[in-house]
């Protein structure tokens, strides 16, 4: 492997389980308020991976009171603390920003079973 | 300087640091040095040592300085450069400098050759506005106007218009050491540094902030 790939190549998180896009994740995040540290959740729908290695992202998509939230978190940080796949989903596309402009049932996404 | 180091450019990645934040860092190889020949003030008038890096192959060698190498008793090298230190004394002909001489958290300065961007406008060269693409506008990427009339009747100096971009010595102050791995040679630099990947840098300590 080459030098650049071995930095920070123990960082890798492989506790983690396999992200798909299209797939429904609980991600629970540790949130630190002064010395207090807390676990926030957000749920939503992967709508993208980008990069890889270390630099992994992914991002995940939910409507929240009427408004669209995305938010993008690094796969390999530390601050997240596990991530649970509830749903399957059946997509043709690697990136589903096409749910952007749905509102309702079309911005549904097939379960794969 | 205090210290310095000839290092090559292995390539950017990204590291979380101990809080969790992800940090850009440029991946450097950094030593190790030989030290090939000390300048003394009785000798040479100034004081300072020639480093080499990089093994080179016997055969891209000429002759003169197989001699220079071999009186050293260092196997050729690829570069060489001098370094004023403040201080030569610890070092002797023969010695290695490693990438521990520096530590975590230091401050350093990079100097590199910047990438070759060849004839380049002043768009790219200078960071100038370019005008608008459509309406008829017919003026998009243009260096702009090149001054008054028949007074003064020439083109200030200065003026900004394309030419050759690029393959600059360039110096970025400050940078931050991450991580010094001091068993595989490497530096971790917070950000980027200048030039292409296998490209010559040169890492001393920073001139910023010295008394």
């Amino acid at each position: 492997m080459d030098l650049v790939k071995q930095i920070g190549a123990d960082q890798i998180r492989t506790d983690l389980p396999q992200l798909n896009v299209g797939d429904s994740a609980r991600v629970y995040i540790k949130v630190k308020e002064g010395a207090r540290e807390r676990i926030q959740m957000f749920e939503g729908i992967i709508i993208k991976k980008n990069h890889g290695g270390i630099s992994a992202t992914f991002t995940v998509r939910r409507v929240s009171y009427g408004v669209g939230v995305e938010k993008t978190f690094p796969v390999n940080s530390p601050n997240i603390d596990r991530i649970e796949i509830i749903r399957k989903g059946k997509v043709r596309r690697a990136k589903l920003y096409y749910l952007r402009d749905r509102v309702g049932k079309a911005a549904k996404v097939k379960q794969r079973l | 300087m205090q210290k310095a180091i000839l290092a090559r450019k292995l390539g950017m990645t990204q590291i979380f640091d101990e809080v969790g934040r992800l940090i850009p860092v440029t991946v450097v190889e950094a030593g190790p040095n030989a030290v090939v020949q000390k300048k003394t003030v009785e000798n040479d008038g100034y004081s300072a040592v020639q480093v080499g890096f990089i093994d080179l192959a016997d055969k891209k060698t000429n002759k003169p300085r197989k001699g220079h190498f071999s009186k050293a008793g260092v196997a050729p090298k690829k570069y060489l450069k001098e370094f004023r230190l403040d201080s030569t004394d610890g070092l002797n002909v023969g010695d290695e400098i490693k990438a521990d001489v520096f530590a975590d958290g230091d401050k350093i300065d990079v100097t590199g050759v910047t990438k070759g961007k060849g004839f380049a406008g002043t768009v790219k060269r200078w960071g100038t506005h370019r005008g608008p693409m459509t309406h008829g506008s017919g003026y998009h990427r243009g260096p702009g106007s090149m001054g008054a009339c028949s007074s003064p009747g020439r083109v200030m100096k200065g003026k900004k218009l394309p030419g050759h971009l690029g393959v600059e010595k360039v110096t970025i102050q400050n940078l931050t050491i991450i991580k010094v791995d001091a068993d595989k040679n490497l530096i971790l630099v917070r950000g980027g540094v200048p030039g292409p990947k296998n490209g010559l840098l040169i890492i001393k300590n920073t001139v910023k902030g010295r008394k």
